[in-house]
């Protein structure tokens, strides 16, 4: 049992894209914390977390960026860290989980890391911002902390490909996913049945492909609005990207496309607890959110 | 009991063997179910699809395979590989095939991030750049 006068506290990764264009995802992220007592302690000399997983089974030299990471937060006193960005998420979750099975691929990422003096020995847990909502925080808690319901909010909870698969990595069900929708609940919205919400965005080839992703956008977008929603929420500032700055690209593909706002989880957290405009960053969005959150009452 | 089938002695054998040892995956394990096709999301925009690329590998055709705009338009959501029956992960032998392509020593990179305008450079997430450098380069 956690003593209810002493904060709780977190070790905190927020990778580089929550520390350039996702800049609200991060200011949301360590706001609604603090207003859930859990004291967010950013990592000190993160380094990248590798981006992607190398699904090579002779690769060795990608899994040491996100092995210098586990060796940081050793460093750090802790055995635990937190990361909203689900593609980090993936990264170094995979990362640690193979390194774990194959100890022989540790031993010679220590001997590589050789100047490091702590050895990474597979003791370090990777934790994603919802699992620890679910699991520490508790939705039930979090519900009692809200200032601000989200009452009448229609939310589509888009997952993606980082958060469920492969099965090793995720904290829920890999093919119907509900703990964003459960913690929507918490929030007082309404989430809504949403077929496509593991299903790709396209990911990378925002920067080579393009019409992929218009294409991707056009469908995905096109699901969520069936269950007749006013934004979509996801964890991921790649798919947030994708779904939300490619609209107007996924509008001329498709006429009868209709733009709906994009927003982070922890956004939607951060106006339900009343953290203030600051910890809000919409100006950061291509479709801005406030016209279908005033629809509703709430900016 | 286990049998072997030989389906190939000469021609593309060392493909296979390499296919199957960077992937980490036995190709023969496949029976052509399709359900990695069905649901793929890529698949739209692929000229082969991902059931015949692991026949095709199965067979060795490395000149068909390497030339394909399937293995770089997977985007390894790992759909196929949460979905298989047989346990097959076959995002990893996408990757194999990748990997085959980029590591022959040609530099054959298939994204040159110079060719991308500043502006849209600076637009797109870093997560995006890196991801598609770590996928598409050698």
């Amino acid at each position: 049992m956690r003593n209810e006068d002493r904060p709780m506290k977190l070790i905190y990764y927020p990778g580089c894209t929550l520390k350039n264009s996702a800049r609200n995802f991060d200011v949301s992220t360590v706001s609604s914390m603090a207003k859930l007592d859990v004291e967010v302690e950013e990592l000190e000399r993160w380094n990248c977390c590798g981006t992607v997983h190398a699904l090579g089974a002779d690769n060795v030299m990608n899994r040491v960026a996100p092995v210098t990471n586990l060796i940081r937060v050793k460093e750090a006193q802790a055995t635990e860290f937190m990361t909203s960005c689900a593609m980090c998420y993936n990264t170094l979750k995979r990362a640690n989980i193979d390194v774990k099975k194959n100890p022989d691929k540790l031993s010679t990422i220590n001997e590589f890391l050789n100047l490091e003096t702590t050895k990474y020995e597979g003791d370090v847990d990777v934790l994603h911002l919802l699992e620890y909502l679910r699991d520490k925080v508790g939705f039930d808690n979090l519900a009692k902390k809200v200032k601000k319901p989200l009452k009448g909010l229609r939310v589509a909870c888009y997952y993606g490909c980082l958060l469920v698969r492969p099965k090793e990595v995720a904290f829920d069900d890999v093919e119907n996913p509900m703990i964003m929708e459960d913690l929507i609940k918490a929030l007082g919205a309404t989430p809504v049945n949403f077929p496509l919400k593991t299903e790709c965005c396209g990911a990378y080839h925002a920067v080579g492909k393009p019409e992929i992703i218009a294409d991707r956008t056009d469908k995905i977008m096109g699901s969520a609005n069936e269950g007749q929603v006013d934004l979509v929420v996801v964890s991921c500032p790649m798919c947030a990207y994708n779904l939300d700055f490619r609209q107007d690209d996924a509008k001329r593909l498709n006429p009868d496309f209709k733009h709906m706002p994009v927003l982070y989880f922890t956004q939607l957290m951060a106006l339900a607890l009343e953290c203030g405009d600051d910890a809000l960053r919409f100006d950061l969005h291509h479709i801005d959110p406030k016209p279908a959150l005033a629809a509703r009452g709430l900016a | 009991m286990n049998t072997t089938v030989r389906l190939s002695s000469t021609i593309g054998s060392s493909f296979v063997a390499k296919v199957e040892q960077v992937s980490g995956q036995k190709l023969l394990a496949c029976y052509q179910c399709g359900k990695c096709s069905a649901g793929c999301p890529m698949a739209p925009h692929m000229d082969i699809l991902p059931n015949q690329v692991i026949r095709m590998a199965q067979l060795g055709m490395q000149e068909k395979l390497l030339a394909s705009r399937t293995i770089w338009t997977c985007v390894s959501c790992l759909t196929c590989n949460s979905r298989c029956p047989k346990n097959i992960r076959i995002a990893e032998v996408m990757e194999s095939l990748r990997q085959t392509a980029l590591r022959n020593g040609q530099r054959d990179d298939r994204l040159k991030i110079w060719e991308t305008s500043p502006e849209a450079r600076a637009d797109l997430p870093p997560i995006a750049t890196i991801a598609a450098m770590r996928k598409l380069t050698s």
